[in-house]
């Protein structure tokens, strides 16, 4: 069994009560950091820690935080980032119905070494029983002296609160988000300047998503050193992976980033290998947005070392023949699976969420949406995979966020090592029909 | 006109923002919970209240899914149509409902009593497919339950 740091107790009995979550251990960062620590020793841990973005784009978390401009009169925030709509990815989901209160932990654990008075969690608007679960936590938090004025009689108070969105991916991405809390469409802002520098309302501002922060509890009770001996190089501890798709046993697990990637899907204690007893055609490792891989791909990189669920390893070979760990949403097709129907559900998702605010994203995802439409269907032409991978490569870095390239990358993977299922669906329009 | 109670519950939203404006989407989820949509008669008042212009909250209002400024059915049925759940077969899943209900996504059946929309992952993909009725979330749903689920909405 590997090591688990945030999901050791997910399955004790009424662990999503104050009393049963203190019992066993919790809210033991707060007090270590408030009455043994200042502010700047706990981002010092989280920076020996090693501890990386868990939303995806694997940011260190103590660097961002040590960005923070603490020299600003204005008030800091700290904002977590609870909209996790990637396709394929559940992980923050799971952590808040099952702990919320570990949340709340990393939450006030957080705001303490940021100098946060007022805090957010902002949370899609799908999630409205999470948010009635996490207001129930953060209730008993202030009951018990936790959140609040002067917390613990240590002087420092913090006042925590859930914001539900309403229904738009793109509110994900980090400056989006403010652009919502602060009750505007959630367009996304030109970076720099990064939220550490002007975020929300303008002020300094961390933005973190849900994993992140709960991670923050284990690397203050161990210490950053202890934390940074779980994983391998520079993917220190533990990371949650979302696994579905045709497998045996799809749900989250914790596992200690350094695991093969064949021992997660094949072994019995992960995803238990391909279901049906069919083979595996490819794998989107890391949610949506990130380039989709062929079976021998996933499994071994292309100068044949065996591929390792670390951000370094899944990367390997860049975006020829590697792919990114991205959020975690490890999706797995058997050999049934239609690559092209596929890639249009993809196309047609970027589509609809793009903001619209730069052309290449927003005529591009449109293009491509249709022309994957007529392959799909059996109207395709000739040229019109190379008219895909053109588009694509118009759209890729040439936009405001990396919804743009997130759109781009499946389409460009996809052809890279499934070409000779879109040159069927060309060939031969009358098997494809329907 | 916002009645007393809407305008309580959206006090409450505006004390956790700095700023009145900040609370407008929550204002307009109040009034839409309220009155399952957002009129062009609701929306001026909402935006009177928020010290905002008609049109800044309009534009506002349209760029999110969830707020509905046409009418819809009495429940919405948001189906998950990515990936995992295609993977899955959603599509089956969308096929009889559009039978059943005799509508296609965006619409509203005629007695009134559902809209469907296409809603991008529900969080839930190991339990795919899944699709949430108002606020209930179904998992692992096979199309021989959906009657039975349909039935309990009235
Ligand atoms: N979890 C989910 O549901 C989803 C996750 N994603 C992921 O999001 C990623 C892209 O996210 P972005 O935020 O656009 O990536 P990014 O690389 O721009 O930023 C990552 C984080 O580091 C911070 N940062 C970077 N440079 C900084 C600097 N010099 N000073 C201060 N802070 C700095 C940013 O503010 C941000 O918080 C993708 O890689 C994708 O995997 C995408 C869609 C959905
Ligand atoms: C289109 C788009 C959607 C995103 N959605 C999410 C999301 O749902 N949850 C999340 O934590 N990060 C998301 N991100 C990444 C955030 O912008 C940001 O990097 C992250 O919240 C930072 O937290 P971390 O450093 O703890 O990972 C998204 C980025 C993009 C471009
Ligand atoms: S890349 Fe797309 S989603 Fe991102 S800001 Fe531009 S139009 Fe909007
Ligand atoms: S893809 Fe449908 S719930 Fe995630």
């Amino acid at each position: 069994m590997g090591k688990k740091l945030l999901t050791e107790n997910i399955n004790v009995p009424g662990i999503e009560t104050f009393e049963v979550y203190r019992k066993n251990g919790g809210y033991a960062s707060v007090e270590k950091a408030l009455k043994t620590m200042t502010p700047d020793e706990v981002t010092e841990e989280v920076k020996k820690s090693g501890l990386r973005g868990r939303g995806g784009a694997g940011f260190p978390a103590g660097m961002k935080w040590s960005f923070l401009d603490r020299k600003s009169e204005k008030p800091r925030y700290l904002v977590c980032n609870a909209d996790e709509s990637e396709p394929g990815t559940f992980k923050d989901r799971y952590l808040m119905e099952k702990m919320p209160h570990l949340l709340v932990e990393g939450m006030i654990t957080g705001s303490y070494a940021l100098g946060a008075k007022t805090s957010y969690i902002y949370i899609r608007g799908e999630y409205m029983y999470i948010v009635r679960i996490l207001e129930k936590a953060i209730d008993e938090a202030y009951a018990a002296g936790f959140l609040g004025q002067n917390i613990l009689g240590t002087g420092y108070s913090l006042d925590l609160y859930v914001h539900p969105g309403a229904g738009a991916y793109i509110c994900g991405e980090e400056t989006a988000l403010l652009e919502s809390l602060e009750g505007k469409r959630g367009n996304p802002r030109l970076k720099p300047p990064f939220p550490a520098v002007a975020g929300l309302y303008a002020a300094p501002t961390v933005v973190n998503n849900v994993e992140t922060i709960a991670a923050v509890v284990p690397i203050v009770n161990l210490g950053g050193d202890e934390y940074a001996k779980t994983g391998i190089g520079k993917s220190t501890g533990t990371k949650l992976i979302s696994a579905s798709g045709h497998i045996n046993k799809p749900g989250i697990y914790e596992i200690e980033l350094g695991l093969p990637v064949e021992e997660f899907i094949y072994s019995d204690e992960y995803c238990g290998g391909i279901w049906k007893g069919r083979k595996m055609k490819a794998v989107v490792a890391g949610g949506s947005s990130v380039p989709i891989l062929p079976a021998d791909l996933i499994l071994k990189t292309a100068k044949g070392e065996q591929r390792l669920m670390t951000y370094e390893s899944l990367a390997d070979g860049g975006f020829v023949s590697g792919t990114m760990l991205g959020s975690g949403g490890f999706i797995v097709y058997d050999e049934t699976a239609c690559i092209v129907r596929n890639l249009w559900t993809f196309a047609r998702f970027y589509h609809h969420e793009s903001c619209g605010q730069c052309s290449p994203c927003r005529e591009g995802t449109g293009w491509m949406e249709k022309v994957l439409h007529r392959i799909e269907h059996g109207h395709g032409h000739s040229g019109d995979i190379d008219l895909l991978v053109d588009v694509a490569k118009k759209i890729e870095g040439n936009t405001i966020c990396p919804l743009g390239d997130a759109a781009a990358w499946p389409v460009a993977s996809a052809i890279r090592h499934f070409r000779e299922e879109f040159e069927y669906h060309v060939k031969y329009p009358e098997k494809v029909k329907n | 006109m916002l009645t007393l109670e809407e305008k309580q519950e959206i006090e409450r939203a505006i004390h956790q923002v700095p700023l009145r404006k900040a609370a407008c989407i929550e204002a307009l989820k109040v009034v839409q919970e309220h009155r399952r949509w957002v009129s062009d008669e609701s929306l001026k008042d909402v935006a009177a209240f928020m010290d905002m212009s008609p049109a800044e909250l309009d534009s506002v209002a349209t760029f999110y899914n969830l707020i509905f400024r046409r009418p819809v059915g009495r429940h919405i049925i948001l189906v998950c149509d990515s990936i995992s759940c295609w993977v899955m077969g959603y599509e089956k899943i969308q096929a009889h409902l559009s039978q059943k209900l005799n509508i296609g996504f965006g619409e509203t059946t005629l007695d009134g009593r559902y809209t469907m929309l296409p809603n991008p992952c529900l969080g839930t993909c190991d339990h795919a497919p899944a699709f949430m009725i108002d606020h209930d979330l179904y998992r692992d749903v096979t199309t021989d339950q959906l009657d039975a689920i349909l039935e309990k909405y009235t």
